[in-house]
C-alpha cells in the first residue's frame, strides 16, 4: 500500500448527503477481476451525460477548477449502502486520497483504509466552514497532515481530526494488515486448537 | 456481569488483543459470491498465500446470473468474472453452487438452506447484505475484498468493538403486514444512518412471532438503517429450522450445540448504548417514495413536501428525491403508478414471499402494460414453490417465472429498468439508478407487489379486492 504523506491539493465540494456506493460505482463497472481502472467510472451516472462519453457540465466534479483535486468535500453519511471496494478503488483510481464529511457508512470508512484513503469526520460547523470556503473560491487548495491529524486552509480554517492510532500507523506507513495479522499466528493456532475442542461440530472431522 | 449476545460473541471470538494495533476476530464462516471475491484470490496468489480454513467458506454465483436462458451471459467480462469464480473454488477446493450446481442460488438464500451458519458465529462475506444471517444468532455482517483477503489468509479479521442498540417491536402486526414493513418502518424512524457504529438486536413479542425467513427479511435490512449486522437471539424456530439440514451440527452434537446457542443470547438486565421500541400495531404495508429506504411511509400516507422535513439536509434530499422519482409532494401513495414488479432477491426471494405474491394474484391478470418477474433466491425455492404449484399461479396471472438470482435487485445480470420506468420491487434499495440508470424504484412487501402488479399501481391491499 502507498504510504499517505502530507499534502497541499485542490478541495472538491459534493454538497451533497448519503452519496451511496452505487452511485460511487454503479453496478454495470464491478463485472471486472481487477482492482485497477475504475477511475474512469467514478460517478458514472452523474458525471456523464446521456450518451455515457460525454461530461454532464452541471456535475460538480467536472468544474474544471476541481480538476486534480485531491480531497473531497461531502455531506453526511457518505458510502452507505453497498460494500463494494470498488467504490475506495474507483475513488483512488481517479486521484482522490482524502474524504471530509461528518459521518461515513462502516464498511465504505473501513475499506478507504484499505487503500490509503482517509476518511476525516469532523462536526457540522467545521463542514459547513470547508464548504463556505470552497463555495467562495473554487479552486482552493487545502493542506492534511495526518502525522499532526490536522487540516489547513488558506482561508484561516484549523481542524484537528481523530484517527484510530492503528490505523494512522498503517496508513502512514503504507502497511501489509494481513502480514500484520500473520505476526500473531501463534494466537491465532491456539484459538483454532481450542474452539476444535469446543465447539466441535464446526469442524471437519478427522 | 450481564452481557448483550454482541457482547458475547465477541468474547468468545476474540483471539488476541493486542497493546497496540487492532482486535482479532474470529471468523467462523466466510459466504463468497463472484463480484466481490476475484481481487482478493489474486492477492493471495501475488503473495504466494494460502486459503487457512477451507471448510469454512461456501460460494454461489448469483449476481450475474441470468435469469432467463441462464448460461447464455452476454456480457463477456461478466463471463470472465463467473469463469474466474468457478476457477478460484476449484484450484482451493472450495465448496462452491456454481453454475451446473441444483442448489445454486442467491447467497443469502442458499446458506440458511444449508445449515451453514448457526447462532453464536461470526459470519462474514464482501457483500452488505451479510447481516439477514443475524436472523439466527449469529454475528453476520459485510466486508469489502481486501478484508475478504484477509479472512481467506488468517482466519480472522481486524475488529473494533461496536455499540449496542436494541430495537424492540411488541404486540399484533395488522393484517398483511409482514417483516419487511418492520423492518422499513424501523429505518423510518433511525434513517439510514441511525445505526452507523451500532449492531442492533430486533425483540419483542413481534419478533419472535416471525417465521426465519420474516426475521431473514428483517436481520438483511439492517444494513439499511446503518447497522452493520442485525440480530435475533435464537429459540425452538431456530433450532427446528436448523436440525437436520447438511451443515448444521450432528445428533451427536445436537444438545451440546443448543446449549451452547442458548448461552449465547442476552443477558436479563443486560444494557443497551441505545433502545427503541415500535408497537406492532402502528405499521401498516409500507411504500418507499424516495430514493433512500428511509424516504418511506404507510400505503395510507401521501409524498412529502421539503417543508415536512425541519433537518435541512433531509429536507434538500426530499427535494432531490422527488424530481429524480417524478412525483409530487401532496401525491396520495395509492395514485403512483408503476411499469415493473419484481419479486426476489435476498430480502424476500424466499417460499413464503412467493407464497404472499401468490395468494394476492391468484385467478387475477397483471394490468395493461405492466411487466411482473418473480425470480426465487435459490433453486431450492423454485422447485417448492413448484410443488406447490405457485409457478403457475404466477404464469396465469400474466407473471414471468424465472431461474434464480440477484437479478433485478442490482440488476448486474440485464434485467433492469429503463430510463424512467418506475418498479414496485421487493428488494432492498431504492438508490438512484439502482435497477438501472434512470430508473425509479418502490420498495415494497411481496403481497404488496402482487397487488400492484394487477393494479396497476399502489394499492392499501388491506382493503383491495
Amino acid at each position: 500500500m502507498q504510504p499517505y504523506i502530507k499534502h497541499t491539493s485542490i478541495a472538491a465540494l459534493m454538497d451533497r448527503s448519503n452519496v451511496d456506493t452505487d452511485q460511487i460505482i454503479p453496478k454495470n463497472f464491478m463485472k471486472k477481476v481487477e482492482r485497477t481502472g475504475f477511475g474512469i467510472h467514478l460517478f458514472h451516472n452523474w458525471r456523464f451525460l446521456a450518451d455515457n462519453v460525454t461530461p454532464d457540465p452541471d456535475f460538480e466534479l467536472n468544474k474544471p477548477a476541481f480538476q486534480g483535486a485531491k480531497i473531497l468535500v461531502a455531506g453526511e453519511n457518505f458510502g452507505c449502502g453497498s460494500s463494494r471496494e470498488h467504490a475506495p478503488w474507483a475513488i483512488a483510481d481517479y486521484g482522490f486520497n482524502t474524504i471530509i464529511s461528518t459521518s461515513f457508512a462502516d464498511i465504505f470508512f473501513s475499506n478507504c483504509f484499505k487503500n490509503s484513503i482517509l476518511p476525516i469526520k469532523v462536526s457540522d460547523d467545521e463542514l459547513a466552514a470547508l464548504m463556505a470556503e470552497i463555495k467562495a473560491d473554487e479552486g482552493v487548495e487545502f493542506t492534511v497532515d495526518l502525522e499532526a491529524q490536522k487540516v489547513t486552509t488558506p482561508g484561516g480554517i484549523e481542524i484537528n481530526f481523530d484517527v484510530d492510532a492503528f490505523r494512522k500507523e498503517s496508513l502512514l506507513d503504507g502497511l501489509d494488515d494481513i502480514a500484520w495479522t500473520l505476526k500473531h499466528e501463534d494466537k491465532i493456532a491456539q484459538f483454532e486448537q481450542a474452539n476444535k475442542k469446543k465447539l466441535p461440530w464446526l469442524w471437519p472431522s478427522a | 456481569m450481564t452481557k448483550t449476545m454482541y457482547e458475547k460473541i465477541w468474547d468468545a471470538n476474540l483471539v488476541h488483543e493486542p497493546e497496540s494495533g487492532s482486535p482479532l476476530l474470529f471468523v467462523d464462516r466466510h459466504l463468497m459470491h463472484e463480484v466481490t471475491s476475484p481481487q482478493a484470490f489474486e492477492g493471495l496468489r501475488l503473495q504466494n498465500r494460502q486459503v487457512r480454513n477451507v471448510h469454512s467458506i461456501l460460494g454461489t454465483i448469483d449476481h450475474c446470473v441470468p435469469t432467463k436462458d441462464r448460461y447464455n451471459i452476454v456480457d463477456a467480462i461478466a463471463k470472465k468474472q463467473v469463469e474466474t469464480m468457478t476457477s478460484n473454488c476449484a484450484e482451493n477446493d472450495i465448496n462452491l453452487y456454481g453454475m451446473d450446481s441444483d442448489q445454486n442460488g442467491v447467497i443469502h438464500i442458499v446458506v440458511p438452506e444449508h445449515g451453514f451458519v448457526h447462532p453464536g458465529m461470526v459470519v462474514v462475506c464482501g457483500d452488505s447484505h451479510t447481516a439477514t444471517h443475524g436472523a439466527f444468532g449469529a454475528l453476520a455482517f459485510g466486508i469489502g475484498t481486501s478484508e475478504v483477503e484477509h479472512v481467506m489468509a488468517t482466519q480472522t479479521l481486524q475488529q473494533k468493538k461496536a455499540k449496542t442498540m436494541l430495537v424492540k417491536v411488541e404486540g399484533k402486526l395488522p393484517a398483511y403486514s409482514t417483516a419487511k414493513d418492520i423492518a422499513l418502518a424501523i429505518i423510518a424512524v433511525t434513517g439510514t444512518a441511525g445505526g452507523t457504529g451500532y449492531v442492533m438486536e430486533f425483540a419483542g413479542d413481534t419478533i419472535t412471532d416471525l417465521t426465519m425467513e420474516g426475521r431473514m427479511t428483517l436481520c438483511n435490512m439492517a444494513i439499511e438503517a446503518g447497522a452493520r449486522a442485525g440480530l435475533v437471539a435464537p429459540d425452538q424456530v431456530t433450532y427446528d429450522y436448523l436440525e437436520g439440514r447438511e451443515f448444521a451440527p450432528k445428533a451427536e452434537y445436537w444438545e451440546q450445540a443448543v446449549a451452547y446457542w442458548e448461552s449465547m443470547k442476552t443477558d436479563e438486565g443486560a444494557e443497551f448504548d441505545e433502545v427503541i421500541t415500535l408497537k406492532a400495531e402502528d405499521i401498516a404495508p409500507q411504500v418507499s417514495w424516495g430514493t433512500s429506504p428511509e424516504q418511506v411511509i404507510s400505503v395510507t400516507g401521501v409524498v412529502p413536501s421539503p417543508s415536512d422535513f425541519d433537518n435541512e439536509v433531509k429536507a434538500q434530499a426530499c427535494a432531490s428525491a422527488l424530481k429524480y422519482m417524478d412525483i409530487q409532494a401532496g401525491q396520495k401513495i395509492t395514485d403512483i403508478n408503476i411499469d415493473i414488479v419484481f419479486v426476489g432477491s435476498c430480502t424476500n426471494g424466499r417460499i413464503e414471499d412467493f407464497r404472499a405474491a401468490a395468494e394476492v394474484i391468484k385467478g387475477k391478470k397483471v394490468a395493461d402494460g405492466v411487466q411482473a418477474i418473480a425470480v426465487p433466491g435459490s433453486f431450492p425455492v423454485k422447485l417448492q414453490a413448484e410443488k406447490e404449484g405457485l409457478d403457475k399461479i404466477f404464469v396465469e396471472a400474466g407473471w414471468e417465472w424465472r431461474d434464480p438470482g440477484c437479478s433485478m435487485c442490482l440488476a448486474m445480470n440485464g434485467d433492469e429498468l429503463k430510463d424512467g420506468q418506475r418498479s414496485a420491487s421487493t428488494s432492498n434499495r431504492n438508490f438512484e439508478g439502482r435497477q438501472g440508470k434512470g430508473g425509479r424504484t418502490h420498495l415494497v412487501s411481496p403481497a404488496m407487489a402482487g397487488a400492484a402488479s394487477i393494479a396497476g399501481r399502489f394499492v392499501d391491499i388491506r382493503d383491495w379486492k
